[in-house]
C-alpha cells in the first residue's frame, strides 16, 4: 500500500487519480505513524514551499526513517523541492534534504519571451537511465506549473530548459522526485507513474 | 522548449456545452464529459470549463459537471464561472480542478487573488478579462460582457499579476465566436505587458488564426470553442500545421 501524504499543500485529486490509473493500491495515512507499513510513499503538493513547513513535526522524521529502511519515495512539484535542503521562497522552512540544494525562484525575461510561472508542456532532456523515466523517450513532453525550480546535480535525471537549466526529474536510490506533473501528463506521465509503482513492488 | 498550448473550453450551462456568438444566443454542443474525453484521446493540451451563466444567474459551477470532466482528463483543467470566494474556489478544487479562473470577483475584490494564490500557489489562479474595443482602448468587462469596468485591460492584467494571479485568460468580446481570428494587437499589448503567460480567446476560425496570435498576437497559448467542438479541425491537423511553420507544439 502507497501512502500519498496530504499535508494541504493543493488538491490531491488528480494525483488519486493517476496513481489509480497506474495500478496503485494507495490510502492517506492520517498521521506519521501510519507510514509504518507502507511499501511507498508519495509527497505531492503545490504552491509555496512554505506549505511543507507542515511536514516539519512528524511527517519529517518519519518519512526520513521510512526512506533509510529502504522504502521508496516520490516527490512531485512542490513535493519533489521539499526532497532538496532549503528553498529561497521559503528560507525558514526545512526541506527533507536528501537531495543537496536549494531551490532558487526561476527568472522571467525582460523582453517577455520567457514567462514565470513556466506552465505548459516542455520537452525532457534524459540525462542518464533511471528507473524512474524508464521508457521515456529523449524529448518527451510532460506538464509543467511552478516558479520556483532545483539546480542541476549529480542526482539529475532529465533536465528541462526554461530561460535556464533545470532538473525535471532526480533518482537517488529509492527517493524520486519529478518537477512536472505526471498526473497531468498524458500517456508519458502515467508510465512514470507505473514506473514508481513497480519500484513499490520491487523494493 | 516551452510549446504554445492549445486549450479547449467547455462554455457550460445547465450542465451542458453551449456556445454563443459576441456572448450571446448560446447553442448547444454536446455533453461535457464526452467532448472531455474527445479532446484527452485527440492530444488537446488543456481543458477550462466555464459556467457562462453563472455569474449572472449567481450560481457556482455545478462540481458534479467538474467531477465528470475532470475524470475523463489526464491533462490540465481549469474551471471559471462564479467563482466569488474562497469557498468557492475550494470547491472547484475538490472536484476536481488544477486552476480555478476568476473575473467579476477578482474585479471586485482584487485581494481574492492574493488570498487564493496564498493558499493554492499563483499557477492555480487565472484572471480572466473579457475586453472589448472602446474608446481608444481595450475596456473590460464584467458578468458575462455585460457591464462595463470602466477599466483597460493591458492595466487591470498588469495589477492583477501584482495581486498574484499565475495566468491571464484574455478574451476578445469583439471576435468571441464570429471566427474573424484573434485580436491579436490586444493580445500583444497584453503579453508584452505581464511576466505570466497569457492565453488568447475569442475568434478562432482557421489554423492560421492560430499562428498568427503565436506569432504577431504573441500568446502563450490559445484557447478555442466551436472551432474544435464541432470537428471542422481535428486538433492533430492543427498541431502539424503549427509545427510545419516552426511554432512549437506538443505532439
Amino acid at each position: 500500500m502507497i501512502a500519498l501524504v496530504d499535508y494541504g499543500a493543493g488538491n490531491l485529486a488528480s494525483v488519486r487519480k493517476g496513481l489509480a490509473a497506474a495500478g496503485a493500491r494507495f490510502h492517506a495515512p492520517a498521521g506519521p505513524a501510519d507510514l509504518d507499513a507502507s511499501t511507498g510513499i508519495v509527497v505531492p503538493g503545490v504552491g509555496n514551499f512554505a506549505a511543507a513547513s507542515a511536514l516539519a513535526s512528524g511527517w519529517r522524521s518519519a518519512i526520513a526513517d521510512r526512506v533509510a529502511a529502504g522504502v521508496p519515495l516520490l516527490g512531485v512539484c512542490l513535493g519533489m523541492q521539499w526532497l532538496f535542503e532549503t528553498s529561497a521562497e521559503a528560507p525558514g522552512v526545512a526541506g527533507l534534504g536528501i537531495m543537496k540544494g536549494t531551490i532558487a525562484r526561476m527568472e522571467a525575461a525582460s523582453d517577455r519571451t520567457i514567462k514565470i510561472p513556466h506552465v505548459g508542456w516542455n520537452s525532457l532532456s534524459i540525462v542518464r537511465p533511471s528507473r524512474i523515466l524508464e521508457g521515456i523517450d529523449e524529448g518527451a513532453q510532460v506538464y509543467f506549473t511552478h516558479s520556483f525550480a532545483a539546480p542541476v546535480t549529480d542526482d539529475t535525471v532529465a533536465t528541462c530548459e526554461h530561460g535556464s537549466t533545470f532538473s525535471a526529474a532526480v533518482e537517488l536510490e529509492r527517493v524520486f522526485g519529478v518537477q512536472f506533473h505526471p498526473e497531468k501528463s498524458g500517456d508519458a506521465g502515467l508510465r512514470i507513474l507505473r514506473n514508481f509503482v513497480a519500484c513499490c513492488r520491487n523494493a | 522548449m516551452l510549446s504554445k498550448r492549445l486549450i479547449a473550453c467547455l462554455d457550460i450551462r445547465d450542465g451542458c456545452v453551449v456556445k454563443g456568438v459576441n456572448f450571446e444566443g448560446l447553442r448547444e454542443a454536446g455533453d461535457p464529459a464526452a467532448l472531455a474525453r474527445r479532446y484527452n484521446a485527440e492530444g488537446i493540451d488543456e481543458l477550462v470549463i466555464l459556467d457562462v451563466t453563472a455569474t449572472v444567474e449567481a450560481r457556482r459551477a455545478i462540481d458534479a459537471t467538474i467531477q465528470a470532466v475532470a475524470h475523463e482528463l489526464f491533462i490540465p483543467l481549469a474551471v471559471g464561472g462564479g467563482i466569488r470566494s474562497e469557498a468557492d474556489a475550494a470547491a472547484a478544487f475538490d472536484a476536481g480542478a488544477d486552476k480555478v479562473s476568476l473575473n467579476s470577483a477578482a474585479l471586485a475584490d482584487r485581494s481574492l487573488l492574493t488570498r487564493l494564490a496564498a493558499r493554492y500557489g499563483s499557477q492555480a489562479v487565472v484572471v480572466a478579462i473579457d475586453a472589448k474595443r472602446a474608446r481608444g482602448r481595450f475596456e473590460v468587462f464584467a458578468r458575462s460582457g455585460r457591464v462595463s469596468s470602466g477599466r483597460d485591460a493591458v492595466e487591470w492584467a498588469v495589477e492583477a499579476e501584482r495581486c498574484g494571479a499565475g495566468e491571464v485568460l484574455l478574451t476578445s468580446i469583439d471576435r468571441d465566436g464570429t471566427r474573424a481570428g484573434f485580436d491579436c494587437e490586444m493580445t500583444a499589448a497584453v503579453a508584452s505587458a505581464v511576466s505570466i503567460p497569457v492565453i488568447a480567446s475569442g475568434g478562432a476560425g482557421t489554423f492560421e488564426h492560430f499562428h498568427e496570435v503565436f506569432t504577431t498576437g504573441r500568446a502563450d497559448a490559445a484557447l478555442a470553442a466551436s472551432v474544435f467542438h464541432f470537428s471542422e479541425h481535428a486538433v492533430l491537423d492543427l498541431k502539424q500545421f503549427l509545427w510545419g511553420k516552426g511554432i512549437p507544439v506538443r505532439c
